[in-house]
């Protein structure tokens, strides 16, 4: 959903009274969607307000019905916050989305639309005649929407309009200049005074977007040009912004809470520096970097700069913190961020009752000084992405099997599936956000890796394997972090947990004691039949353990649910249930407990365990077997030079050579689009252009993939959108072709 | 190897070292007996040579091909120290052709047969020696076969005898019979004995069939007469690019069509488990084939006179199963994976899949429920909407049959919207070949449980263990729609008549008691499980009959 949360997100309510029949009682929406589609819709909801409704607190009426223009793990979030209010809900779906738990949770549902959230979750047209329907149960006089105003979603919207209401806000702001720049001399003229290094970009794109960073002159004139470029072709925007480059930053961000009274509060930080793509992983609550001063001093001045744009509702004012403690203002987010969950739990508000409270024109309850920190909130975004490809490339499918580890203390799950959920194409791959919480940091560690190895995820690749590691990173611990977290520590890219001799030997020892488990079990029958089984008496198995490349000896003996296992001459005692249908095994290693999931076994002794959070294949024969395995030949790999898997669900947007066209005699490539490679494909179309973007994955928009098949040349321009029409069109084009093109 | 040798000489070695650490006692025997020692070493030295199969340099050459020795593969598909040989003595009897020095004789001649248990469970296996004979003799006939490879084992009278007999052990005790074929054909120096020999094995196999299961693994190639016994078996598996199943080989296809052809394409692994339909599954190589032979092995009973097998369960019986609530998409026209519901449905997700690459909208395999072996049938959705062809419905027919025949209840998830259409069905039989299905189903007597998923139209409901067919019970999800054909078809078939209103409306059906219950998916499992404890000693009778006579 974090697709649609990347544009403004706004939560509406409607609320109109009757007094003919209780359930038309009153009518009211709420409505999640995209900037541009919120700012034409926002005037035509903006009818008046009739506020009455029974409320969560029987002095304070807010709605009575609400509408959630949206899908996924936030609409679960609100509906579930209605019900505490008694507020009666109304989910919107795409037709895809029919099964979905939000709209399973809500009242009453609307199918607003196909799968594509352009033509569903963002079609305002849809959502108005949604909101028209449910309130054609009732005479609606007007319509109220939960969240900030359009003034305020437009000031902050704009890069440089915010920066400069920061500035006269008395916000610190990063030194730079944003306007338009006549040419690459006046760009580097800039740089030079701010001092190098700089950023450029266009002031319109939004996050990391187009953001390139110029240590010298040079850089700077061939950042300005493509930034220009950019900003000329994807926003019609010309205007840049060239600031100074901060280096190690964190980003801290500081939550708000206003009120339709100018009341402000700040509801202290969350530190989100661990980040990839400019995405955010790993967030919490408080920071362990900031000092109360500063944390004062950060929240006052957003606290100030809310005031200036009269701002009410909550929303977020991001900064960037240098290594001296210095900040500077980023943006306002003008919505309910996904992290919000680590502030409530350190504060305890709700924050989306407060929303409406708000909303509906009540003041805040609170002052300040009310506003604790108590303990310490982590939140892991649980994603289905392949962690292993650039810290995550989304996946597809179906969840064959969920469990959240609900069971644990201290853990919240805000989620939006259900197993059985399909992760679609359509939408944001995340499965949900994880959050831990503690008295303090190292209490709320130790039950974020409990939940995050108590997880159930199948059918679906996750990237619980990366959490994991962040969260246990030494530096991570000791609170040593930027928003380069993640490349300096894998610099190489995330190649999953890296085991040491003591927890190899333990996988060891609980892969033989999962396959001696197997095997005894295979030889447990009811005796129902004529010729009596003769197990055979086995008092040590003598196992064969392939790890990698790694080939290992053990000797396994059991008695009862005990197994001793000698690994490499050392005797390890593992323990556990044994229960081979649950996805859980919770074992104990020499009083060591541990959690692993056996993800798959098959009957050539190949499993794969799931063991502190990254998934190893191993293989267990018993030495006779491996002796003899020994003799098998290696299969021939599959013949792949004339096959070309997408690294991603994608949809060809261009075919920029025709087939049977020669195009050189490189070598097989892939490239990824981006301006300076445009000559080689035609222009037009597959320029990197908005109605190509996706607010999801920033350095994925466009791929070119190229395809050699002897001497011919193929290639086509990807975009991630739909691997259906993806499909298609290679096969369409295939035919043609008449060689073997596989996309995957 | 090590070990196996190990445990077969086991007895003898423990007698001969008995003798000779005893001087004493041995000067006793001697003076009793002639020449006791020289006996004993003879004994000794056969059993050495038996063990050798045909000598080192032949193992070596077979595990340079990726193959293991008969022997080896016997011991690791039977449970360690298991096996008890047979006939480890029998030579052939052939004097023709210089067959008879002593150079062409080897103990047990080419074929490894006994007895032994896997996982505890009694079974019968005979395993034919590749590297057995490579004879200049045997040239002639095996290169019109094969082609090129001249070395793989022959049968003989001997042989033949050798997998009779214990054929005819298995019968008497009822216990399953596992064949793993290695074998080139006839022996041609033994002419008429050895065409004999395969008819004498022919017998067995159809008077076995239907009285223990019987399994055959092809490990090598096997061609001419050689592959009608493994046809005949209930399961036939292959090893992937090692095993080859034809009549004829690629040189006498040359030779007759003139079709260039590869004995892979002619007749591997890939050809048999996709497109002819002839083996049930394939595996990645030896040691993968023998596992998995022992893990399908526990599905199944040791012969018609035993119950399914019930193996030890960690699945709750009663288990929810939320997932199926939202499996099957509101529009009918959109696929999904049957695989998933049957995943969802049995213990611990384990399904046995049989025939996965072949006919693939209808699946078929073996599962658990409760511990206790069940046969699963459904259409796949997936694969041309799951409709009945004619390959689907000879592989579900013979899938049926088997679980009838052996006590394995059947569970049958139903979204069928139809028999294909089309000249090529209707060229091929599809009558003929859709009425085995039906007739199978009609036939079986052991538990029956139908679920129905979303469609069940036309003859295709009826077939797809319908309650008429003596199904025991039969569910339908709320998603299901039972009708003589869809909404669209209908309307273009009855195009300008008023169609019949709601036709496919599901409680049309449940008063009529085609559908004993309309149940909630997500209780799937828990019903089922309890059906089946209820129906466990269901008894059925059908007419007397010599036999019935299915429209082959």
């Amino acid at each position: 959903m974090a697709g649609l949360c990347a544009g403004a997100l706004a939560l509406v309510a409607a609320g109109r009274r009757s007094r003919q029949s209780p359930q038309l009682f009153v009518q009211s929406a709420a409505v999640w969607t995209l900037k541009p589609a919120l700012h034409q819709s926002k005037q035509r909801l903006r009818f008046s307000r009739s506020l009455c409704s029974v409320g969560y607190d029987p002095n304070e009426k807010t709605f009575d019905k609400l509408l959630i223009a949206n899908r996924g793990e936030i609409a679960c979030r609100v509906i579930k916050t209605c019900k505490k209010m008694g507020i009666k809900t109304v989910a919107i779906h795409s037709d895809v989305d029919a099964n979905s738990v939000h709209v399973k949770m809500a009242d009453e549902a609307v199918c607003v639309g196909p799968a594509p959230t352009s033509k569903s979750y963002l079609n305002m047209d849809a959502i108005m005649e949604a909101i028209k329907k449910t309130r054609a149960q009732a005479a609606a006089e007007g319509v109220t929407f939960i969240g900030p105003d359009t003034h305020a979603i437009q000031a902050m919207g704009d890069k440089i309009e915010s920066k400069l209401l920061a500035k006269n806000a008395k916000v610190n702001t990063i030194p730079g200049f944003d306007g338009v720049v006549k040419d690459a001399d006046e760009a580097v003229r800039i740089a030079r005074e701010i001092g190098y290094p700089v950023m450029i970009k266009a002031s319109a794109g939004g996050g990391g977007k187009g953001m390139r960073i110029a240590w010298d002159d040079e850089e700077t004139r061939d950042g300005f040009r493509f930034s220009s470029q950019e900003a000329a072709s994807s926003f019609g925007d010309d205007r840049l912004l060239i600031e100074k480059f901060i280096d190690n930053p964190r980003h801290v961000e500081i939550q708000v809470l206003c009120d339709k009274k100018g009341n402000a509060l700040w509801l202290n930080e969350r530190e989100c520096s661990i980040q990839r793509r400019n995405q955010k992983v790993v967030e919490e609550a408080p920071s362990t970097f900031l000092d109360p001063e500063t944390r004062r001093a950060m929240g006052e001045q957003a606290v100030a700069l809310a005031r200036a744009v009269k701002y009410s509702s909550a929303g977020t004012v991001e900064f960037l913190v240098d290594s001296r403690k210095n900040f500077y203002f980023l943006e306002m987010n003008t919505r309910l961020q996904v992290e919000h969950p680590v502030t409530e739990c350190i504060t305890g508000l709700d924050l989306v009752q407060e929303m409406i409270r708000v909303a509906k024109g009540y003041p805040l309850r609170h002052k300040q000084a009310d506003i604790p920190i108590n303990g310490w909130a982590i939140e892991c975004r649980v994603y289905a992405e392949d962690p292993y490809k650039s810290f995550g490339l989304p996946s597809i499918g179906k969840l064959s099997q969920y469990e959240e580890p609900l069971h644990l203390p201290g853990v919240r799950v805000d989620s939006g599936i259900q197993p059985g959920s399909d992760i679609s194409i359509y939408y944001d791959p995340m499965i949900s956000k994880l959050i831990s919480y503690g008295s303090n940091r190292t209490e709320a560690l130790q039950r974020m890796e409990a939940a995050l190895d108590n997880y159930v995820i199948r059918g679906v690749t996750h990237n619980i394997a990366l959490l994991r590691e962040v969260i246990n990173h030494k530096r991570f611990v000791e609170g040593d972090i930027n928003t380069k977290f993640l490349s300096d520590v894998y610099p190489d890219g995330f190649k999953g947990h890296k085991l040491t001799k003591t927890e190899k030997q333990q996988l060891m020892a609980i892969a033989s004691s999962l396959y001696v488990s197997f095997q005894l079990r295979a030889q447990r029958f009811e005796e129902n039949s004529r010729i009596p089984v003769q197990k055979p008496q086995m008092a040590n198995w003598d196992l064969s353990i392939k790890i990698g490349d790694e080939i290992h000896s053990v000797i396994a003996s059991n008695s009862g649910s005990t197994f001793c296992v000698e690994v490499d001459g050392l005797k390890l005692n593992v323990t556990s249930e044994w229960n081979l249908a649950s996805p859980l095994l919770s074992v104990n290693i020499d009083g060591t407990q541990r959690i692993v999931q056996c993800l798959s076994r098959e009957a050539g002794g190949h499993m794969s365990i799931q063991f502190l959070g990254t998934v190893y294949k191993v293989r267990v024969l018993t030495e006779l077997a491996a002796e003899l395995n020994k003799f098998m030949l290696e299969k021939v790999a599959e013949d792949t030079s004339s096959v070309l898997r997408s690294p991603m669900p994608g949809v060809v947007v261009a075919v920029s050579v025709k087939p049977g066209d020669v195009v050189s005699d490189r070598p097989c490539e892939e490239r990824r689009l981006s301006p300076d490679c445009l000559p080689s494909i035609p222009e037009g179309r597959n320029r990197p252009s908005g109605t190509l973007s996706s607010p999801i994955y920033t350095d994925y928009h466009i791929y070119t993939l190229t395809i050699y098949t002897g001497y011919v040349f193929t290639s086509a321009v990807f975009s991630e959108s739909t691997l259906l029409s993806a499909r298609e069109t290679f096969c369409e084009w295939n035919q043609n072709e008449d060689k073997s093109i596989l996309l995957c | 190897m090590a070990l196996a040798l190990r445990v077969a000489t086991a007895a003898g070695t423990v007698r001969c070292a008995l003798v000779s650490s005893n001087t004493a006692w041995t000067a006793q025997v001697r003076r009793y007996c002639s020449q006791p020692i020289t006996v004993k070493e003879r004994i000794e030295r056969k059993r050495q040579e038996a063990l050798l199969g045909g000598g080192q340099s032949r193992i070596d050459a077979q595990h340079k091909r990726g193959k293991l020795t008969a022997r080896e593969r016997i011991s690791l598909l039977l449970d360690p120290g298991s096996f008890v040989e047979s006939d480890m003595f029998v030579e052939h009897r052939c004097a023709d052709f210089g067959m008879a020095a002593d150079k062409n004789k080897f103990p047990g001649d080419s074929v490894v047969t006994g007895r032994g248990r896997i996982n505890g469970r009694l079974v019968y296996v005979f395993s034919q020696v590749y590297s057995f004979m490579s004879l200049s003799v045997q040239k002639t006939w095996v290169q019109i076969l094969l082609g090129k490879s001249l070395n793989f084992s022959i049968l003989s009278g001997a042989h033949a005898q050798k997998i009779c007999k214990v054929m005819d052990q298995a019968m008497m005790v009822g216990a399953p019979v596992i064949g793993l074929n290695d074998s080139g054909g006839a022996r041609i120096q033994e002419g008429v004995e050895s065409l004999a020999g395969y008819a004498d094995i022919f017998l067995r196999n159809v008077m076995a069939s239907g009285v223990v299961p019987q399994i055959s693994l092809i490990m090598g190639p096997c061609a001419g007469g050689a592959v009608y016994s493994p046809a005949l078996t209930d399961f036939t598996f292959m090893v992937k690019d090692t095993s080859y199943l034809f009549i004829t080989g690629p040189d006498v296809v040359k030779s007759v069509t003139n079709e260039d052809v590869t004995q892979e394409e002619l007749g591997g692994a890939k050809t048999h488990t996709t497109m002819s339909g002839v083996a049930h599954k394939a595996f990645e190589n030896d040691v993968d084939a023998l596992f998995n032979l022992r893990e399908f092995f526990n599905y199944l009973p040791l012969s018609n006179q035993d119950p399914a097998p019930i193996r030890e369960c960690h699945d709750l019986c009663d288990r929810l199963v939320p997932e199926l609530d939202t499996l099957v998409p509101a529009e009918s026209t959109k696929a999904y994976d049957m695989v998933d519901i049957v995943h969802a449905v049995v213990d611990e997700r384990e399904f046995f899949e049989i025939m996965p690459n072949y006919a693939k909208n209808i699946i078929i395999g073996f599962a658990r429920m409760n511990g206790k072996t069940v046969g699963i049938v459904g259409n796949q959705p997936k694969v041309a909407s799951g409709c009945l062809d004619i390959n689907s419905s000879v592989k579900g027919a013979r899938f049926v049959r088997f679980c009838d025949a052996f006590n394995i209840p059947l569970i049958t998830f139903v979204d069928v919207p139809g028999f294909l259409p089309g000249t090529a069905q209707e060229y091929g039989g599809i009558i003929r070949h859709g009425a085995k299905l039906l007739y199978a189903f009609a036939e079986a007597t052991v538990p029956k449980i139908t679920v129905i998923t979303r469609k069940a139209y036309g003859g295709a409901y009826d077939v797809m263990s319908s309650k008429h067919l003596r199904g025991d019970v039969n569910y339908a999800w709320p998603t299901a729609e039972i009708a003589v054909m869809g909404a669209k078809v209908r309307a273009l078939t009855l195009h300008g008549l008023p169609a019949p209103s709601k036709s496919n409306d599901l409680f049309l059906r449940v008063p009529t008691g085609f559908v004993d219950d309309i149940i909630q998916p997500s209780s799937t499992r828990a019903r089922i499980c309890q059906d089946l404890d209820v129906l466990a000693s269901k008894k059925q009778a059908s007419p007397w009959k010599k036999h019935a006579n299915i429209p082959l």
